[in-house]
């Protein structure tokens, strides 16, 4: 272990804030992406839902006026 | 082979593969970066030049290079879905390049906050850094290429073809700190020669990358998935597959 102390392990030599700036801004940059793609994923469930529902409507119309 | 790659053409089955492919590389991303970060953050050495500043090079170099190869993958289905139009390859385009622009601004980030303590500045107009941020600017270019047209597949074309293209963006990049005189250090383990860094260093770097190629494979997949969705948004299949979770 290159540190005597989790006090060392958080200064880092000096360079704590450039190392864990680093590490937390990578982190959230690449969180972004994954919870876009997550987000998008919940859109288009809703726009399959609104789709099938405007089938159904449509369907069903045209059931009546064929009547 | 075409028997065997020739199915993959249908969406489904393209998104089947996907589906049972992908909690394996998520698992491995996990494994990979956890061992590979926690190593390289509270296990290896400091450098004896530049102290535990370094240990900003287990994010910096695989960010950069899976920048690069995240491009190249982008490139390769461009030519693909040109070539022989398939729908998938042209799908996968809006799915790489977001991956691969944010592993790019990792890259210049993190680059920018390792040069404040080691150049004295956050940022110099040089050939390596320069030709990164080129390549932040063609994925956000192929992006706004690809939606840019009101017929889907003319706007996949044409990004497909800027991607071609921006491919002579790499070699530029990997290149730069031979060809002109620059701040940053040449390369570490992408040549010929042995690696330039002690093997207590090396052997966790290498786990970073495995992780970082994980990652970039598991939220390329994870995006094609929801392409393929928007783009069968009218079929049973993917109806039933938005409804079951």
């Amino acid at each position: 272990m290159p540190f005597d102390s989790f006090q060392d392990f958080i200064i880092m030599g000096g360079y704590g804030l450039y190392v864990w700036l680093s590490f937390f801004l990578s982190f959230v940059v690449i969180a972004l992406v994954a919870l876009e793609t997550a987000i998008a994923r919940k859109s288009l469930r809703k726009k399959s839902q609104q789709l099938q529902n405007r089938q159904q409507r449509l369907a069903k119309r045209q059931r009546s006026v064929s009547q | 082979m075409w028997r065997w790659l020739h199915p993959y053409a249908k969406p489904e089955a393209t998104y089947r593969l996907v589906e049972k492919l992908l909690p394996w590389f998520a698992a491995l991303t996990f494994i990979s970066l956890a061992v590979g970060v926690a190593w390289g953050l509270a296990f290896a050495p400091a450098d004896y030049q530049q102290g535990d500043s370094y240990r900003i090079i287990f994010l910096h170099v695989p960010a950069a290079i899976f920048s690069m190869g995240a491009y190249a993958g982008m490139a390769i289905m461009g030519g693909i879905a040109l070539i022989w139009q398939i729908k998938t390859a042209e799908w996968s385009i809006p799915a790489i390049a977001p991956v691969g622009a944010a592993l790019t601004v990792v890259a210049l980030l993190t680059g920018a906050i390792w040069g404040k303590p080691m150049w004295g500045t956050w940022w110099v107009w040089d050939a390596r850094l320069t030709s990164e941020l080129i390549l932040l600017f063609l994925y956000i270019g192929v992006m706004a290429l690809y939606f840019a047209f009101d017929d889907a597949r003319t706007g996949a074309k044409a990004a497909a073809i800027l991607s071609l293209v921006g491919v002579i963006n790499l070699p530029i990049i990997h290149y730069s700190v031979e060809w002109w005189n620059t701040l940053h250090q040449g390369a570490t383990i992408t040549k010929f020669e042995r690696p330039s860094i002690a093997t207590s260093m090396l052997i966790p770097l290498l786990i970073c990358l495995a992780g970082f190629l994980f990652l970039t494979i598991s939220l390329v997949m994870m995006r094609l998935k929801n392409e393929i969705l928007r783009h069968e948004l009218g079929r049973p299949w993917a109806q039933q597959e938005l409804e079951k979770n």
